[in-house]
């Protein structure tokens, strides 16, 4: 038993006993255990929010791609703040609508909003596929983060296992206030990690960052314009990747769901204010992966620089704090993906789809019941397939912001109709999955997502505009 | 639209035309800023600045457009 196994270990089984703690007070009905009785403050939202968001993708992504493709990877640093600007208009309307008519999940917006059940339902199954490769993606890092970080004495797959356990307990009993909880945990040890390896290694080896960049430029300028190291990712991928992944950030359904948790409309107008602080400490990442293509050139996969290079620099029980840090920012997200992709297959495709007179009782029962099928689901391709769901999570991405039109104008603009949307959403998801599986990604230098969402925007906006007078009432929400 | 809504509006496109649409301007290297290559000086400077434009926006809404009925506080 090393230092490292006891830090990582000691933290996972911490954060979940919070996490279950977290619950207990409350009398856990659907309206508790999806949005924590619409109470959560601007403290515990702006927790829980970074929480979904800084992911292991973030963490090892963002270093692995400065390491492997160089600028592309500022993307990850921008989006971020371009998603919180747009947040700001569009989420606060939405938490009306959630309050006003006790919406749960992103279907449930769309089922009240268009007045059609399919319409919810095949936004709720666009969802599901689209959480579980990301799920899965969680789960994958986290497995590597451990098995690096215990230097290889717990192998990945049993990592997987016991924090999966582990996550799935407490997101049973408490729901989302277990994420919220743990969250804090994981904040404070995620951001202790950027800040003490990304202002340590490029010290450490160049005697700072100014001195690291400048040995970049001599060395390998190329990496710090477009398209960096990649033939593809030139300025325009990156401004069509930008747009995508600004309008698609909320519409991942746990993110959109959670918006409903806040205590009130100013809470998350608030909110959308102080995120993009959160982003500033990705530039901290993206020293590391730069360091790391310096220091330790010939690597064979990039999103293992991070952890290679702290592996590298500092004493083992560090590396058990970061494999710990790591451990717990895969739990986070993936607690609330389990929650989500739970309620939406329970209550927008089970009761909306068959079984309308279902009880909250039975819907709340069923939910639970598929936290754990969801999640041995997601443990058992983790392990059996752990690569192969990368190209999936990008889809993800791409499918989940074709949401956007339709939530949108079913906010703003009381002339959009459930015929439009769905067409627009079919169309946008159909270019998407046909440029992809073509080998036509990226198109003329763009991102696929953005042009399906281009033309999921103009299909949405003709079949509006081009209805008869008559059936132009859409339902005012 | 109200006065305080369009003025926050187009207070919130500055993110979108500094680090979207201005992307090919600052596509470079130098000049070097604060030890940081210039695109990513950019971009991040704009990062930071992101919350207080939104500061901004937020106080000049309130200002501007009269307080909604049943709004909450």
């Amino acid at each position: 038993m090393n230092a490292a196994l006891i830090i990582i270990f000691g933290t996972i089984i911490f954060s979940s006993l919070l996490g279950i703690y977290a619950g207990r007070r409350v009398k856990m009905n659907l309206e508790n255990w999806t949005v924590g009785g619409r109470r959560f403050g601007i403290i515990i939202i702006w927790l829980l929010m970074a929480g979904e968001i800084y992911t292991t993708f973030t963490f090892l992504g963002a270093s692995g791609w400065a390491y492997s493709k160089g600028a592309p990877t500022f993307y990850i640093l921008v989006y971020g703040a371009l998603a919180y600007t747009l947040s700001f208009f569009i989420l606060p309307a939405l938490w009306k609508v959630g309050k006003r008519h006790g919406l749960h999940t992103q279907p449930d917006f769309f089922i009240k909003r268009y007045d059609s059940r399919p319409l919810g339902i095949l936004v709720a199954l666009i969802g599901v596929f689209s959480i579980i490769p990301y799920l899965q993606l969680q789960l994958t890092g986290l497995g590597l983060i451990v098995e690096v970080a215990s230097n290889q004495a717990v192998s990945s797959q049993w990592a997987i296992g016991i924090s999966f356990v582990l996550t799935c307990s407490f997101v049973y009993t408490s729901g989302i206030r277990g994420t919220a909880w743990v969250s804090i945990i994981k904040d404070i040890m995620m951001i202790v990690a950027v800040l003490v390896v990304g202002i340590g290694v490029p010290m450490i080896y160049f005697g700072g960052f100014g001195k690291m960049f400048q040995t970049l430029i001599e060395q390998k300028p190329h990496y710090l314009v477009l398209p960096g190291a990649t033939s593809h990712m030139g300025v325009l991928w990156v401004m069509s990747t930008l747009i995508l992944t600004g309008l698609g950030f909320y519409m991942w359904p746990h993110v959109f769901g959670s918006v409903f948790s806040a205590k009130s409309a100013k809470i998350i107008k608030r909110n959308a204010v102080i995120m993009p602080f959160y982003q500033i400490p990705i530039l901290l990442v993206f020293m590391v992966g730069f360091t790391a293509l310096l220091v330790i050139p010939s690597l064979e996969n990039g999103d293992m620089a991070f952890l290679e290079l702290v592996n590298r620099t500092y004493p083992s029980w560090f590396m058990g704090f970061v494999g710990a840090a790591g451990a717990v920012t895969a739990m986070v997200p993936s607690s609330i993906l389990v929650l989500f992709a739970s309620t939406l297959l329970a209550k927008n495709v089970y009761k909306a789809g068959f079984n309308p007179r279902a009880s909250e009782e039975t819907v709340m029962r069923l939910s639970r019941f598929l936290v754990l099928v969801i999640t041995t689901l997601a443990l058992v391709m983790a392990i059996r397939f752990p690569n192969e769901l990368v190209n999936l999570l990008i889809i993800g991405y791409d499918g989940v912001t074709q949401f956007f039109p339709g939530v949108v104008l079913g906010l703003f603009w009381k002339k959009a109709t459930k015929g439009a949307v769905l067409s627009g959403l079919i169309v946008g998801i159909g270019v998407v999955v046909a440029l992809i599986y073509t080998g036509h990604d990226p198109f003329w230098g763009m991102n696929a997502g953005f042009v399906g969402l281009a033309v999921n925007s103009i299909v949405t906006l003709a079949v509006c505009l081009s209805a008869k007078p008559k059936s132009l009432v859409g339902k005012e929400v | 639209m109200q006065k305080g809504t369009r003025i926050a509006l187009i207070l919130g496109a500055i993110p979108f035309i500094t680090m979207v649409f201005a992307l090919p301007l600052v596509n470079r290297i130098e000049p070097v800023v604060l030890g940081l290559p210039f695109l990513l000086f950019w971009l991040l400077a704009w990062v930071v600045l992101t919350p207080f434009i939104l500061i901004a926006a937020y106080v000049l809404e309130k200002k501007y457009n009269p307080p909604e009925k049943g709004e909450d506080e």
